[in-house]
Order: C-alpha cells, then sequence, then structure tokens
C-alpha cells in the first residue's frame, strides 16, 4: 500500500485566489426555479466565482503565489522547486509549470512539473514536492495547485454547472530540519475512469467537428463531448466509501489519535457527500469545515480554499494538527496529516 | 439478507410515500418522489447498512426494489 513519510518539510503559507465575477445558483438561466432551490440545498451551493474566457488557472495561481512570496518575505532566486496540479492547464503542451517559473521570475536552476490531476491534486502534489526536498538540497519550494472546471461544463447540464466554482492557490513548502514529518496515504482506480471525463479532444479520442455536437443525455443534462461528463451515483458512492476508508488506514498506519487532530480538511464534492463522510467517520462539525457554500467545488484547489477562508485564524497562530483529503476524478484519492505551526495566510485574493 | 428488512430499509429513503407500499416487486423509479437525490439515498443506505458500493448502473438498470436487493446480496462481503 502507498503509504510515505517525508521528514523535514514544512508547510510555511498558504495563499488562495479566485476570479471576481460570482454567479449566483438561483439565479441560473433557464433553470426551473423550485429545482435550483433543491439542488442547492443538496449540494450546499449557493454561489461560485466563474473565471470567464480570458483568465486561465495558471493566472490565479500567479497571483496567490505573487502575494505569498511577498508575504513570506522569501526571495524568488532561493526557490528551486515549482510544481503545477491541475486538471486545466494553459496547454495541451508545453506544461504551464515552467511557464509559470517564468512568468514568476523565478531562477532556471527552478524543477518544474506538472501533474494532471484533480480532486486529490493538493495531496498527490504535496507528496510530489516534498519527496524533492526531503533530502535538504531542494529548501524552498512551490505547490500552485487550481482548476476552472466550470469552463469545461455545459450551462445545460445541471449536474456540473451548478457545481463547479474556479480557483487558484500556492502553498510555500520549506526545508526545516526536524520538522515533525508528513504522512500519506496516496490509492488509485482507474477502473472507475469514465466517472468523471472529458471524452474528446485529447488523443484517445481527438478533437473533430462531432465532438461539439449537443446531446441530451438526461433530463436536464445537455453537453457535447468536450464538456465535462460527471456520473454522479458513480462519484457519490465512490466519495462515501473510499474518503473515510482512506483517513482510517492512515490513522490506523501512524498510529495517530483522531481526538488530537485539530482540522480534518475535505475536498469538497457536494454537502451531501461531505455530511455523509463526516458522520462516517464521527467528526464534530467545528473540526471539519466547508467552503462549499460561496465557492462550489474548486476541484483540486478546494482544500487550500477551505484553509484560506474558514480557517486561516487558527491556523496562522500556533499549532495545528490536521488532515487532509481529496478524492474524485481518476479515479484517484490520498490523504495527509501533517503539523503546522504559524502559517502565513493572506486575505482571500480577488482577480481583477 | 432478509428482504423484508430491506424493503423496510429502502421505503425509508422516501420522505411522503408510507413504507406500507412497498414490496419487492415496487417498481420504485414510478413513484413521483423518485429523483436523483432519492437514488444517491439509496446508495448511501446500501453503504451505510450493508458496506455494499452500489453504481450508478445498478441504479439504472435496476427496475424493482428486488433487482436493488439482488445486486446487494451479489456484493456483500
Amino acid at each position: 500500500m502507498a503509504f510515505l513519510e517525508i521528514r523535514n518539510v514544512a508547510i510555511k503559507g498558504v495563499a488562495a485566489c479566485v476570479p471576481a465575477t460570482v454567479e449566483e445558483n438561483a439565479a441560473i438561466p433557464n433553470h426551473d426555479a423550485a429545482n435550483l432551490q433543491k439542488l442547492i440545498k443538496t449540494t450546499g451551493v449557493e454561489r461560485r466565482h466563474i473565471a470567464g474566457n480570458n483568465i486561465c488557472t495558471s493566472d490565479l495561481c500567479l497571483q496567490a503565489a505573487e502575494k505569498l512570496i511577498a508575504d513570506l518575505g522569501w526571495d524568488k532566486n532561493e526557490i528551486d522547486g515549482l510544481i503545477f496540479a491541475t486538471q486545466s492547464p494553459d496547454y495541451i503542451l508545453p506544461a504551464t509549470s515552467a511557464i509559470l517559473q517564468h512568468r514568476l521570475g523565478l531562477s532556471e536552476n527552478c524543477l518544474t512539473l506538472d501533474l494532471s490531476i484533480g480532486c486529490s491534486g493538493y495531496v498527490y502534489g504535496m507528496s510530489t514536492l516534498a519527496s524533492y526536498m526531503q533530502g535538504g538540497m531542494v529548501k524552498k519550494a512551490l505547490l500552485l495547485v487550481g482548476d476552472t472546471i466550470s469552463k469545461m461544463c455545459s450551462p445545460t447540464d445541471q449536474s456540473t454547472y451548478p457545481l463547479f466554482g474556479d480557483c487558484g492557490t500556492c502553498t510555500a513548502l520549506e526545508y526545516v530540519d526536524g520538522a515533525e514529518s508528513i504522512k500519506f496515504h496516496l490509492a488509485s482506480d482507474g477502473s472507475g475512469y469514465k466517472a468523471i471525463i472529458v471524452n474528446d479532444g485529447g488523443y484517445r479520442n481527438p478533437f473533430s467537428e462531432l465532438s461539439l455536437m449537443p446531446a441530451q443525455v438526461d433530463t436536464g443534462i445537455n453537453r457535447n463531448n468536450l464538456q465535462l461528463a460527471l456520473d454522479g451515483m458513480d462519484v457519490f458512492s465512490f466519495g462515501i466509501s473510499k474518503a473515510p476508508e482512506s483517513v482510517n488506514q492512515l490513522l490506523s498506519k501512524f498510529d495517530i489519535d483522531k481526538e488530537k487532530v485539530d482540522y480534518f480538511f475535505f475536498h469538497q464534492a457536494n454537502l451531501m457527500m461531505n455530511e455523509r463522510i463526516r458522520k462516517k467517520l464521527q467528526l464534530t462539525e467545528d473540526k471539519v469545515p466547508y467552503s462549499l457554500k460561496n465557492f462550489g467545488n474548486t476541484s483540486s484547489a478546494t482544500i487550500p480554499l477551505t484553509m484560506v477562508t474558514q480557517a486561516a485564524g487558527n491556523l496562522q497562530n500556533g499549532t495545528n494538527n490536521i488532515i487532509a483529503c481529496g478524492f474524485g476524478v481518476g479515479l484517484s484519492w490520498a490523504t495527509m496529516y501533517c503539523q503546522t505551526r504559524n502559517l502565513t495566510i493572506p486575505a482571500l485574493i480577488t482577480y481583477e | 439478507m432478509d428482504i423484508e428488512k430491506f424493503v423496510q430499509e429502502f421505503a425509508n429513503q422516501f420522505d411522503m410515500v408510507p413504507a406500507e407500499e412497498f414490496t419487492p416487486e415496487t417498481h420504485f423509479k414510478e413513484n413521483e418522489e423518485w429523483d436523483s437525490m432519492t437514488a444517491l439515498s439509496i446508495i448511501a443506505m446500501a453503504d451505510d447498512s450493508y458496506n455494499v458500493r452500489l453504481t450508478g448502473d445498478d441504479i439504472r438498470t435496476s427496475v424493482t426494489v428486488q433487482d436493488i436487493f439482488d445486486i446487494v446480496v451479489s456484493k456483500v462481503k
């Protein structure tokens, strides 16, 4: 089983940036009002920040990174690593992480890597970057994680459109001799790859004129093959089973006392699923913050966005034991445990 | 597994319909209350009571309560 324990790497700060445009779910055009209210109640999503055509995930992450670097007082020349985890890169190629190294003005000696990963991306990305750093030769590095899934959603698909918002984040990691280890459980199940998929536009099903043909898939679900297809029932079933299991596996493997965990940051899928997961693990509400209401499901960005918007006060002051658990597209899921101390967390940034 | 107990657990996922109206032969999708949220409640019930992961296809291909029962039985570990 894929468990990891990485020593001497600490999280120093987290920043998040959302687009300025807000869409209210109660006012989505061409949807029945009663139906929308029911949807809001089940998903817990009241509004979402939407990127629009001229803002990419990388733009949001860039602003988060600039602000966090400034607040930490880091010298850009000391940043030796940058990982960008997303399902919405700038181009099919080249990788966006190299472009971000240049746009941020980081040194040519900075390693860069894109990870194609969604809802589990924050934890997977953290494990990758921390692995690079644990030897002590890469001392400061940035984990950029985010998505603009709203761009992939059909406005006439009620199973995706009211759910997804956009966000880019930056997490700063530093080599700190003696820092408490970060512990990981990482997993995947490719048999469920169709549960969350954009069918066309890659090389299995290259883009063609047929990709643009809208189809009525089900009641309230009208989309084309370049748009996100989500099997809500499969994903729900997967989430309520694997997320609690993964948390329990991590707790048991590393003998972590659940009562001593201050926060459980779960991927923000939808309220019904998240509440099931919370209750299954018998966690109290105060330990499990949600950012769904004002931001929706922001894919890989949900965990750091929830840290910034729902827990900044406590994370900025003192020591906290936290668990983060991401699960979704792949299917892929991952959980981590770490201790944070006096994190630098700028207020949520709005991209104008 | 007990079919009568299962039918009751199934019926409990419906708010408005009296539980007595459900039998193994009930075509549950013809119920007015049936929608995607009820489907998720059924999936959650199977997870809760039987530790079974129902898929979207399991729900889509089933017609009667008995159909769902048979799938759950086949998946119980």
